[in-house]
Parts: C-alpha cells; sequence; structure tokens
C-alpha cells in the first residue's frame, strides 16, 4: 500500500482499527480530539461502536465493562483527562483486563494548557492510580512507528491481561507524516478469552474483580501482578543511534528524541562524539540496552518536554556509574535542536580543564 | 414430598453478609426470581456496586462485574454496547447511585442503555457505618449529621425516580418497597416489568426499591420496616413515575 499523508492522531485511529480495535469510549479534549472524530465516522462502518461518554471517567469505566466482556477496546485522552481516568485505570489493572490506552500529552500541572508536553511520564510508568500496578508503556517517535505500534500494543495488552499505554504528545497527534497502513484485509487471529462476562451458557459464571477482602488472598494477588510485570522485562524495545563510540549519550523518547536526534548530528559535524539513546517501552524500561549504549560515555543527558522526570529512571537504570544531566523545555514549550547542541558541546568540553 | 418453596437458581447456596433484618435479601431473592422466570438466567450479566451489595456477585449465580462506585451504569454501558444481546443489570445503593455516580445513572438514562438498574434506598450509607447519604431525610440522625440532617446546612433528599423520569431516554421508572408480603409483590411485578422491556429492547428502566437498615438506624428489624413506612414513603412516594405502556403512570 502507497504511502498517504496523514495527521498523527487520524493515522492512530486508522491503526486501532485495522488492529481489530472495535469499541471506543472517549471524552473529548485538545489536543487527542482527532482520535475520537475519526473514530466516530470509522468505527460503524466495521461493525464496531463509538460512543462519547458523559465524562473520562464514564468512558474509562465503559472500557472496563468492554474489555471484560472480552471486546478489544481502546480510549483516548490527554493529561488532564488520563489523570481522572487514574480510578478506572487501577480497576482494570487490578481486575486484570486487555485495553489500549492512549494519551497525548498537554502541559500541566492543572489545566495547564493544550500544547505538547511530556511531564505525565511519571504518572504512566510508576503506576498512575492507587495501589502497586503497572501499565506497559509504549512510546512512539514518529506517526509510523504509532502506527506499526498499535497492533502491538492490542495483543500485549491480550497476552498479559494488562492495560497497554501509548504515551504520545501533542506534537505526534497533530502533525501530518507520510505513513503506511498494514494491510485491511489481513486476517486477525484474537486471542481466546474465556475468563470474559459473555453469559454463562454452559459454564460456571465468570467474575470481573479487583477487591479482595482477605488480606492473604489480596497479597498473593499481589505477588501475582509482579511476577506478570517481572515477565514483561522481556518486551522491551528502544533504538540506538550512533552510541557505538559516543562519549556524550542523549536519551529522549517521543517526539523531544527526534530533536535530540538532530542535535546528535549537529555535534558530529562539530567533531563530538554524540549518540542518542531512545527507549521505546518507557516500561518496562530497557536497562541493559541503556547501559550497553552508555558504555563510552563521560556524560549522559536527557532531553525532554518536562522539568525533569525521564532523568530519574536514566540515573537509577544506569546505576549513577555516569553523570546524568537533564535538558527540558516545559508547559507547552519545545527544546531547539540549537539549545541541545549548547548542551552537548557543554558537557563534551567539561572536565578539558581537568586534563590540560 | 411437595417442594412448596425453595432458593431461585439464579442466586448461589452461599449465605449472605447481610445484617438481621435487612431487606437487602429480599431483594436479591426477587430478582433472581425474575432471572429465572424468564429464563435468562445464562444471557445475564450483572454489575455490583461500591457498597452493602459489593458482595453481590457472590450472590447472583450469572456472569458479573464489580464496578468502582457509582461507576456500575457506565460499566454496564460498556458490557452491553459488546452484547446487545444479552440482558444486563446493576444493582446499586443510594450513595453509589445518587451521590457519586449520578453522572453515570443521568447519562445511562439518557443514552437510553438497554439496562435495568435495581437501585436500593435506604437512605444511609450501610457499608461504611451510617453516614449521611444523599436520601437522608430531613432531621434524620446519621453518623456524620449527629444533630439529623439540618436542610440549611445538608441541603435536602434528592428523589431519583422523579428525577429520571424527566429523561426521555428512561421507559420504565417505578419506586417500590418491600416492608410487606403486598409491596413484595408489587416489587417483584415491577422488577419484571423492567427486565422484560429491557429484553424487548426499548430502553433504560429501573426500579428503585425502599429498603431498611436496622443497624444503622437503630431500629429493631420489625420497628425499621415501620420507621420505613412512616418517614420514607410521605418523602419517597410509591408509585410507576414512567411507563411506555400505555394506562399506566
Amino acid at each position: 500500500m502507497a504511502k498517504v499523508l496523514m495527521k498523527g492522531n487520524e493515522a492512530l485511529g486508522e491503526a486501532a482499527i485495522r488492529a481489530g480495535c472495535r469499541y471506543f469510549f472517549g471524552y473529548p479534549i485538545t489536543p487527542q480530539n482527532e482520535i475520537p472524530q475519526y473514530l466516530a465516522k470509522r468505527l460503524p462502518e466495521v461493525g464496531g461502536v463509538f460512543l462519547q461518554a458523559e465524562s473520562e471517567i464514564a468512558a474509562i469505566n465503559m472500557v472496563y465493562g468492554a474489555a471484560g466482556s472480552g471486546a478489544r477496546v481502546m480510549t483516548s485522552s490527554s493529561s488532564p483527562g488520563i489523570s481522572l481516568k487514574q480510578e478506572g485505570i487501577t480497576y482494570i489493572a487490578g481486575a486484570e483486563l486487555p485495553c489500549v490506552i492512549v494519551n497525548m500529552q498537554r502541559g500541566g500541572p492543572g489545566l495547564g494548557s493544550i500544547q505538547p508536553a511530556q511531564s505525565d511520564y511519571f504518572q504512566a510508568v510508576k503506576g498512575g492510580g492507587h495501589g502497586d500496578y503497572k501499565l506497559l508503556v509504549l512510546a512512539p517517535a514518529t506517526i509510523q512507528e504509532m502506527v506499526d505500534m498499535m497492533g502491538k500494543a492490542f495483543d500485549l495488552a491480550d497476552e498479559y491481561r494488562n492495560p497497554v499505554m501509548i504515551l504520545g504528545d501533542g506534537i505526534l497527534g497533530q502533525m501530518m507524516e507520510g505513513v503506511e497502513f498494514p494491510a485491511e484485509e489481513t486476517a486477525l487471529t484474537l486471542a481466546e478469552k474465556p475468563w470474559a462476562t459473555t453469559g454463562a451458557k454452559g459454564r460456571k459464571p465468570n467474575l470481573i474483580n479487583s477487591l479482595f477482602l482477605d488480606p492473604v488472598e489480596l497479597e498473593q494477588h499481589n505477588h501475582h501482578l509482579q511476577r506478570k510485570y517481572d515477565r514483561m522485562a522481556k518486551e522491551v524495545l528502544w533504538e540506538n543511534y550512533r552510541t557505538d563510540d559516543a562519549e556524550v549519550v542523549l536519551v529522549g523518547y517521543g517526539s523531544s528524541a527526534r530533536i535530540a536526534k538532530a542535535a546528535v548530528d549537529l555535534a558530529r559535524a562539530h567533531g563530538i562524539k554524540a549518540g542518542l539513546f531512545r527507549p521505546i517501552t518507557l516500561f518496562p524500561f530497557p536497562k541493559a540496552a541503556l547501559q550497553e549504549a552508555c558504555k563510552q560515555a563521560n556524560h549522559v543527558l536527557t532531553v525532554e518536554m518536562s522539568m525533569g522526570q525521564l532523568v530519574e529512571d536514566v540515573r537509577y537504570n544506569l546505576e549513577f556509574k555516569v553523570p546524568v544531566h537533564f535538558y527540558g523545555r516545559s508547559g507547552g514549550m519545545v527544546p531547539t535542536t540549537r539549545a541541545v547542541l549548547e548542551e552537548i558541546i557543554r558537557w563534551a568540553h567539561s572536565g578539558e580543564e581537568d586534563k590540560a | 414430598m411437595i417442594t412448596v418453596f425453595e432458593r431461585p437458581k439464579a442466586l448461589t447456596a452461599v449465605k449472605t453478609h447481610y445484617c438481621p433484618g435487612c431487606t437487602h435479601g429480599i431483594i436479591h431473592r426477587l430478582v433472581a426470581e425474575v432471572i429465572d422466570e424468564l429464563g435468562v438466567q445464562e444471557e445475564t450479566i450483572g454489575v455490583s456496586p461500591v457498597g452493602c451489595a459489593v458482595l453481590a456477585y457472590n450472590y447472583f449465580d450469572v456472569d458479573m462485574q464489580e464496578a468502582a462506585h457509582g461507576r456500575a451504569p457506565a460499566v454496564a454501558t460498556g458490557i452491553k454496547r459488546v452484547h446487545p444481546d444479552k440482558v444486563v443489570f446493576t444493582y446499586q445503593g443510594d450513595g453509589d447511585l445518587a451521590s457519586i455516580g449520578t453522572a453515570e445513572i443521568v447519562h445511562a438514562a439518557a443514552r437510553s442503555e438497554k439496562i435495568t438498574t435495581i437501585f436500593v434506598n435506604n437512605a444511609t450509607y450501610g457499608m461504611t457505618g451510617g453516614q449521611m447519604a444523599p436520601t437522608t431525610l430531613v432531621g434524620q440522625v446519621s453518623t456524620t449529621s449527629p444533630r439529623g440532617r439540618d436542610s440549611a446546612i445538608q441541603g435536602y433528599p434528592i428523589r431519583v425516580s422523579e428525577m429520571l423520569a424527566t429523561i426521555e431516554g428512561a421507559v420504565y421508572i417505578a419506586r417500590v418497597s418491600v416492608h410487606n408480603p403486598q409491596e413484595v409483590a408489587k416489587a417483584k411485578k415491577a422488577i419484571k416489568t423492567a427486565f422484560e422491556l429491557q429484553i424487548a429492547g426499548r430502553g433504560f428502566t429501573l426500579v428503585e426499591i425502599l429498603s431498611t437498615c436496622p443497624t444503622n438506624w437503630g431500629y429493631s428489624p420489625k420497628d425499621a420496616l415501620k420507621w420505613l413506612v412512616d418517614n420514607m414513603i410521605p418523602i419517597y412516594p410509591l408509585g410507576v413515575k414512567k411507563t411506555l405502556e400505555e394506562g399506566k403512570s
């Protein structure tokens, strides 16, 4: 199939349909409105259901009901709306239901702005709501990658019976790029869901639940969940860019990583051995790959659209063996390649006086 | 030997956790009898709330989902949209439905979701220890209105059935009680009508059932029934508030 020029949010909607998603429950919020708008038009054409809920809270609980009934189901929102969904997300994680949640992040805190940001990193990778749980978090950097990721997102959700978050941002949602879709006629083999509530015909009733009044049982449930999160470690994805001999390694995800990549090329033109490590899964975090990419590094620099969130996990995963610095813009401001380059030059030359 | 009375098939053989004299047990039984009579036990998916009926999933012998507080109508919406051929009901108390879950119930009615809500109104938060509910009567003492609900400070009780009856998408709204055998029979008839209208694909149906809470009201089971008749029914008048059927109102 030939490439088409498409807006990120709409491409994501089409990719969800190609991945077999037939149910969408959402609530309007900028900058992700093109996802529900696209699906409102497209889902009925493929026999699916689009429903605009009365709130994000209702939408995520509709996802709970539909996922518990065996459907391939999705919701999308942006930062303040994702905060509202946290209650439902922890119930979904507790009841072990598969679904995909898209967050096209915008600036915060509070009502913040409608401009792109990456300041929901902590919320996405550390759980987000109450209790011990994790989401699988995927962070695309291009519209093509976002499209290619949707099938995997739904498959991972089914395999682990766990919510999967696509952590995008307002840039990825709003920009247009050429994109190629998987063939529409691809016969999808969807996972059997014998645990779902479908009417107890000829079997014992099924129960979708996250309540365990007996503390012994709840602790066992938490151990069961933890073993599942540990198993997810094998799903790590990342990209290395010119890291083989890099002495300054940049780390960034999503839109920030694209800016960082351009800054790496500029730095190389200045004779600085710079590289980029881009985590594609944010949970699980590609720890071993990050350590490998930073083997030669004297300095590591995270590039983020936040006040410094990813930087904490990079320090932790490098086990504090390499100095890890942070450069970020926030509130809807986007780092410029030039500003990132200046940071690279600063760290590349730091310590030279000592050597002299 | 002739069996004249037995457990409905749609109820499990599990002892409930409800307090002595609480009327949840009667209401569970009525719902189960209706499921049996309509022959839909294998077609039914129930949603239990947060509150006294949180463990309803242990008592109804059908597929069940346990919802977050107040969100049962949203969960039921998700279920019904995936399985439009199944019978879907929510079982909710007054704190769950009329306080934290007002948006969900109002919009489920507005969308005319083809579900049935069993709304149990006992004018208190039973599970958490008798706090003031959205349906607590003016003057009624609760653990968070220890001097009695003062309308100047705590406002007025919500009449859910009358409010929902104003919504076009609601096709059957009735308030019933289970304080004596005649009213129990009427309550069962209302629940059956609601399920039948759902199965016929007509739209949103809700039966509000006045219920006692002897433990938190501080009355014996018998006195609690009398308190319900004397105090709740004047504020929450019984009857069908809305129906599509001709000649009834």
